[in-house]
């Protein structure tokens, strides 16, 4: 069987003063994502070696690392495709390290609360009433904003996260325009305020890296550009519009 | 709960080839400035008379202009292309018969039409040269 070496990031808040690295030598076969790789090592070689996962398949956003620099979920990276050479594993960039390859996530989920990530009705419909009924064209218009499963990768590509953590950044943005874009929604309004900020979507450069790693195909680099276009037009039409309110 | 912030250096973005690039887009900016600045220079020259302009003119024909031009250009170009690749991400969905048009045919089109005027513009002038 084929070994490869994995070097981890190793950090231990009761013991460290700053993380070290440590190189486990694991033997592999074809099918073995590197997450797999991780398991052996916790299973086989350093039961102290944290890190987080769950479902194995790229639904779940927990197993997300930096490998080899790059950001990446760690059930879809296969060891193969680094044999001969080494995979050098390490927590998502950008993020406060809580304990080896784990990151704090907080400031993330307190950035998602605050775009409301879920349907504000236009107008609340009884059961009576019926459903809302959608387009595939209005369903077009979000569908794909709606596949982010919260895993951060589009965080640890962003530099302007990196630079400045209060920026609202790629995933939080790209989910909010997931709700503006639905065609049953009627929150905008409430939104615009997370848009607008010095920390909205002017954080943004168009960097665009985040939409390269995203593992499901969202591209919240659209999404926070889309909003650079409605924030603008939110600042110059309330000069035109009766009561300066918009949308 | 204690955690370690890894610092970020000014260098960040030496690690991967994706930020390199886009260190380069952002770098044109300063040589288009400089462009935009000479031809401001070139428009007060203009202002003072034509033997100020003339000599605003011969000034460009130096091999240090020449080298500025040639690199400029280059930028120019690179930054050209690298907004024109981003530019479906800044519209909205863009549909013509009810369907969506590939973001891949919004940059041809703008590529090529860019392209087009560029070469339409540099045969006017070239037609029209004294």
């Amino acid at each position: 069987m084929k070994t490869i070496a994995i070097e981890c990031l190793r950090y231990n808040p009761e013991t460290d003063a700053a993380p070290r690295y440590q190189t486990y030598d694991v033997p592999f076969t074809d099918d073995m994502s590197l997450l797999q790789g991780l398991q052996h090592v916790k299973d086989h070689i350093d039961g102290s070696l944290t890190f987080r996962w769950s479902c194995r398949m790229a639904i779940c956003g927990s197993c997300g690392k930096m490998v080899n620099g790059v950001p990446a979920l760690s059930c879809q990276t296969f060891l193969r495709d680094y044999h001969p050479g080494k995979v050098r594993v390490e927590p998502l960039n950008h993020f406060p390290i809580v304990r080896d390859l784990a990151i704090d996530q907080s400031d993330f989920l307190n950035k998602l609360e605050s775009v409301k990530p879920w349907l504000i009705p236009a107008e609340a419909k009884t059961v009576a009433q019926g459903t809302h009924l959608q387009t595939p064209e209005q369903l077009d218009d979000y569908y794909q904003y709606s596949q982010c499963i919260n895993c951060l990768l589009c965080y640890a590509a962003c530099p302007q996260y990196g630079l400045n953590p209060a920026f609202t950044g790629p995933a939080a943005l790209a989910l909010l325009h997931r709700y503006n874009a639905d065609s049953r929604d009627g929150g905008k309004r409430e939104r615009m305020e997370v848009v607008n900020a010095e920390d909205g979507v002017w954080g943004c450069t168009l960097v665009g890296y985040c939409s390269e790693v995203c593992p499901k195909g969202v591209d919240p680099a659209r999404a926070v550009n889309q909003n650079k276009i409605e924030s603008t037009k939110d600042y110059f039409l309330r000069f035109l519009m009766p009561g300066g309110k918009v949308t | 709960m204690k955690t370690y912030v890894r610092p970020m250096t000014a260098w960040w973005w030496r690690r991967n080839p994706f930020y390199r690039w886009y260190m380069v887009r952002e770098a044109s900016c300063v040589f288009i400035t400089a462009y935009a600045l000479e031809l401001l220079v070139g428009l007060a020259r203009l202002a003072q008379g034509r033997a100020a302009f003339e000599a605003w003119r011969e000034s460009l024909a130096s091999p240090g202009a020449v080298v500025f031009h040639v690199v400029t250009l280059a930028f120019v170009a690179y930054h050209a292309w690298t907004w024109f690749n981003v530019m479906p991400k800044t519209l909205p969905f863009v549909r013509l018969g009810g369907r969506r048009v590939p973001d891949r045919m919004i940059v041809v089109t703008a590529i090529g039409s860019a392209v087009a005027a560029s070469i339409a513009v540099f045969l006017a002038v070239w037609w029209y040269r004294p």
